[in-house]
């Protein structure tokens, strides 16, 4: 049992002892932020390590925890993401004054989100998801300085707590339509009887919030511009992918009966997603803002392969948070770094950026086309699969909305890369030092653009895990 | 002779200009990569006709197959005909003389020197393909290379050129995904799975109501690349934006792309369509072969001519698929060759020129045979074969065009083909018009008095890179117009098959 406990709950352990770690190395003797920061990297790195090895698959507390071979994957996932992000964001944290608490913070939200990808129950996931989504509102909340991102902070914590008022409301409605809250248990009692679509609504709609689908994320643009790059990278690749893990296997196991209903859902919200995503995502000058909106375009992409509802959808869905997480990692880095040295977040500021940083440059033109979808980037190969599992319902109107959206898409991440390789400018960036740690993220980022796609072995691999929806 | 060598070379090449230092270094290397490359497409002629006279009549020839994402069945699986060994070469020609006349590129030469050998890679691998998603892959590696190529180093109006073209040419590109899909889909395996195969789905039968719902998708998809009308509008900016090397790739070698897929993929594998859908596509490319040539007349910068002129006899590669004849099918292909070395030919010409005198407009320049008779003679010989000269390869492509459609009794194929034929009247009009009022008459340089290039540029004729990048051109015209047979029987057997596939369904 205790071996068990030991083995199934390794990762979630780690963390809670990495947290205990800094918790007392704060107390203790005065540490300097650079020792901290790679004490948290060395740490952060041996909690990937040990994702990796002596997994089994199996649950705990009578179903409550969960955790399979694909769910270790997520997790590893994730952990890799919050690495980089830790190695981006080390010319910023350097001049802060809490670093452990950062790091506190942010390990908490990441054991929230192994909770909740773990949980066998609506109520463990409800837990999860509170414990990853209050300690963000004051990570948000983290340039002390910033009027801004006191302001982002707020209209987070006002949204989240609103979007996990609609879950419980819907949970309770489920409750009460099935009496049961086991995620296994719930599909047998499911038949689509109208009070079970209404709690289903209220679910999504929460769900919708936290990954801002149109037309829950109007808190999106503001909080991503506010906060620093580091947490805004954080929301939008690490936050957003951990929902979506749990999104897919929730809609797939638990309201596998009621398929026919949320297809329609599934369906409208992915192309108003899009559109609305790619229409505004052309008019932002703030490049925070910008990717942002693009964001919230490649949700609705998601979308389009979650509705696909098979082996291949799962496999689709997970694969593109991977190359999500490396292609917008990039980006945020470049962006990280230029906003911590210079302050500069507009779109204009980065014309004339190839003349004086072209490593830089390529960086963010590489992760562009990724999220574009350009070959031979790894992004071309998870839109394509998206969308292939999106077409595989037989809805050719869906995927020729989002094949020509790809287009509108295509149009502002070019405007990007025309910015900084065409556009004259006075006074460019000037050229940055890339700090070690950067360099290294930067490099782990592109190298998984590159290597995620054209080795079909990446693919193949998340597809053999996810069987059994 | 293993296929991927073609697209690991110019990898590779790129990748060593990448990492080369100075002017000198990163061209001596793209060249020798380029050289390598015509070598090897002259191998594969060379081993393809050999194959073929031992009696090997296997439709694809020298074919590998590895698996690339096991799950959706999708591999990378290469092999060639005649009709991509045509294509094969005209890239390599293409490359080579593309490369050299880019030979005193000056600013972020090793970026431009990359981008164009990525492209003719994504080139490469589009034709030798034989799985819809690779095609899919390399038809979209092809174009973000143009998008920086016309972007940084062109001129006028260059990023709004490059953005159109790199948007229209995506949303063609979008149309084919959803295409492919809708393939896809509608196959089975013996094993119960669908595959991307061409090979394998050109044995299977597609339902016709998929067929005619997917059709216009793969062929207006590709057809964007080839400059079906109405969707024609990139190619003027496209080209005239771009930098000589990328008008050259440009027109001799990407709009071949959309001609080249919409035979492979839009033909061949939904044959019923095609055959349901001619009447539309000869009436859309007899508009493209007509407004062509009537908007070229208008035109007085010497590279709208030939991007408008483009868009004119790209209406003939269209024109020869959608007339559904094994012989104008063959000419269609033969038409994407001569095109291509035409027309690079003639960019590179322009090219020269505007090195020379600063400017493209007809009405400012006159008599330059006195001045740069080497770059006026092949200014001239790139004329004349766009008019269709006997002698020159515009003349066999156009006419096997012309003979193939007449094969096609019904009235409005014959209605088409005499106004298609027509249009070579008007094609000579602008072309001898430009002809005469550049390279004849009293001398005239009027670069619009900027005093930065003086005269003295305008004495020296063509150095030897660009001597020998027209060479290659003009003796890749000559050996088809020439002696077409080798090209004919080259193509012929292949666009056979294709056509077989078509009867055989009725």
């Amino acid at each position: 049992m205790l071996t068990d406990f030991l083995i199934l709950m390794k990762q979630e352990l780690i963390i809670t002892v990495i947290i205990f770690i800094l918790l007392l190395l704060k107390i203790g003797k005065e540490l300097t932020n650079e020792q901290v920061i790679n004490i948290a990297n060395v740490l952060l790195l041996l909690n990937l390590a040990g994702g990796i090895f002596f997994n089994r698959q199996g649950t705990l507390f009578s179903g409550m925890f969960q955790t399979n071979a694909l769910i270790v994957l997520e997790k590893n996932i994730l952990s890799l993401g919050t690495l980089i992000i830790s190695l981006q964001s080390t010319s910023w944290l350097k001049k802060h004054a809490h670093v452990s608490e950062f790091y506190i913070l942010l390990l908490s939200t990441l054991l929230g989100m192994f909770f909740m990808i773990s949980s066998g129950n609506l109520l463990m996931f409800y837990v999860g998801l509170e414990l990853s989504s209050i300690p963000l509102a004051a990570m948000a909340n983290f340039d002390l300085g910033k009027k801004q991102s006191s302001e982002a902070a707020m209209k987070f914590i006002i949204s989240s707590a609103f979007a996990s008022g609609l879950l419980l409301f819907g949970i309770s409605m489920v409750y009460g339509a099935t009496g049961t809250l086991t995620f296994s248990e719930i599909a047998a009692h499911l038949n689509g009887a109208p009070l079970q679509v209404f709690a289903f609504v209220l679910l999504l709609a929460g769900f919708g919030f936290k990954i801002s689908v149109v037309p829950f994320h109007l808190w999106t643009a503001d909080v991503y511009e506010g906060a620093p790059v580091a947490v805004t990278s954080y929301l939008s690749v690490i936050s957003k992918g951990s929902v979506l893990f749990v999104f897919i296997s929730v809609l797939y196991t638990v309201f596998k009966p009621m398929a026919a209903s949320w297809y329609n859902m599934l369906f409208l919200l992915s192309v108003v997603t899009i559109l609305v995503g790619n229409l505004f995502a052309i008019r932002q000058n703030n490049i925070k803002r910008f990717l942002a909106f693009s964001s919230i375009a490649q949700i609705g992409f998601i979308l389009v392969g979650i509705t696909g509802s098979s082996q291949m959808a799962v496999a689709s869905v997970i694969y593109f948070v991977l190359i999500y997480v490396f292609s917008n990692l990039a980006a945020f880095g470049v962006v990280a770094l230029v906003s911590a040295v210079t302050g500069r977040e507009q779109v204009s500021d980065y014309k004339g950026f190839y003349k004086t940083n072209p490593v830089l440059s390529w960086v963010l033109t590489i992760a562009l086309f990724s999220l574009a979808g350009v070959p031979p980037t790894a992004g071309f190969f998870g839109k394509f699969f998206l969308l292939m599992s999106g077409a595989g319902q037989g809805n050719y109107i869906l995927i020729s909305i989002a094949a020509l959206n790809m287009i509108i898409s295509f149009y502002y991440y070019l405007r990007i890369v025309k910015a900084i390789f065409m556009d004259a400018n006075d006074q460019p960036i000037e050229r940055l030092t890339i700090p070690a740690y950067s360099r290294l993220a930067l490099y782990i980022c592109v190298a998984g653009i590159i290597v995620t796609g054209v080795l079909g072995h990446v693919y193949d691999y998340i597809h053999s895990l996810s069987f059994g929806f | 002779m293993s296929l991927s060598l073609l697209i690991i070379l110019p990898f590779v090449t790129a990748l060593l200009v990448l990492f080369s230092k100075g002017l000198p270094q990163v061209r001596a290397i793209a060249l020798g990569g380029s050289v390598v490359q015509l070598v090897l497409a002259f191998a594969l002629l060379v081993l393809y006709w050999q194959a073929r006279s031992a009696g090997d009549h296997s439709l694809m020839l020298f074919e590998q197959n590895y698996t690339w994402f096991a799950p959706l069945n999708i591999h990378f699986h290469t092999g060639v005909d005649g009709i991509s060994i045509a294509m094969i070469l005209l890239t390599a020609f293409v490359t080579i003389a593309g490369i050299l006349v880019s030979w005193s590129m000056e600013k972020l030469n090793k970026e431009f020197f990359f981008l164009l050998l990525l492209l003719s890679m994504g080139a490469y691998g589009f034709f030798i393909s034989l799985d819809l998603f690779t095609m899919f892959f390399f038809l979209e590696v092809a174009v973000i290379p143009k998008f920086l190529l016309i972007g940084i180093w062109g001129s006028g109006k260059k990023e709004y050129s490059a953005m159109k073209l790199a948007l229209m040419l995506m949303g063609g590109s979008a149309l084919v995904f959803v295409a492919l899909a809708g393939i896809y889909f509608n196959t089975t395996t013996a094993d119960g799975t669908h595959t991307f195969d061409l090979m394998q789905i050109a044995q299977m039968h597609i339902p016709i109501a998929v067929q005619k719902l997917f059709f216009p998708f793969a062929f207006i998809g590709f057809g964007i690349f080839t400059a079906l009308f109405p969707f024609h509008t990139w190619v003027p900016d496209g080209h005239s934006s771009a930098p000589t090397a990328a008008s050259m790739f440009l027109a001799g070698i990407s709009m071949k792309l959309g001609g080249y897929g919409c035979l492979r993929v839009a033909t061949f594998l939904m044959p019923e369509a095609a055959h349901a859908y001619s009447t539309i596509i000869i009436v859309l490319a007899t508009i493209a072969i007509i407004y062509g040539a009537f908007a070229t007349m208008m035109q007085t910068d010497l590279k709208y001519i030939n991007a408008y002129s483009s868009v004119s006899h790209c209406g003939f590669v269209l024109l020869g698929i959608g007339m559904l004849t094994k012989t104008a099918i063959t000419g269609a292909v033969m038409q994407m060759v001569s095109h291509g070395l035409m027309t690079a030919l003639f960019f590179a010409a322009i090219g020269m020129l505007y090195d020379r005198t600063h400017t493209r407009q007809v009405e400012k320049l006159g008599g330059l045979l006195k001045i740069m008779p080497f770059i006026s003679t092949v200014f001239v010989i790139a004329g004349l074969c766009s008019l269709g000269l006997p002698g020159l390869s515009g003349f066999v492509a156009e006419m096997t065009v012309f003979m193939g459609s007449w094969q096609n009794p019904d009235t409005i194929y014959r209605v088409a083909t005499i106004l298609a034929c027509a249009s070579i009247v008007v094609t000579a009009v602008y072309i001898l018009r430009a002809m005469g009022k550049v390279i004849m008459g009293p001398l005239l340089v009027d670069s619009g008095g900027s005093a930065s290039h003086g005269a003295g540029n305008l004495t020296v004729d063509a150095g030897w890179n660009e001597k020998v990048a027209a060479a290659i051109l003009i003796i890749g015209i000559l050996a088809i117009g020439m002696a077409p047979f080798w090209l004919n029987e080259l193509i012929s057997a292949d666009a056979g098959v294709i056509m077989s596939k078509i009867l055989n369904r009725f």
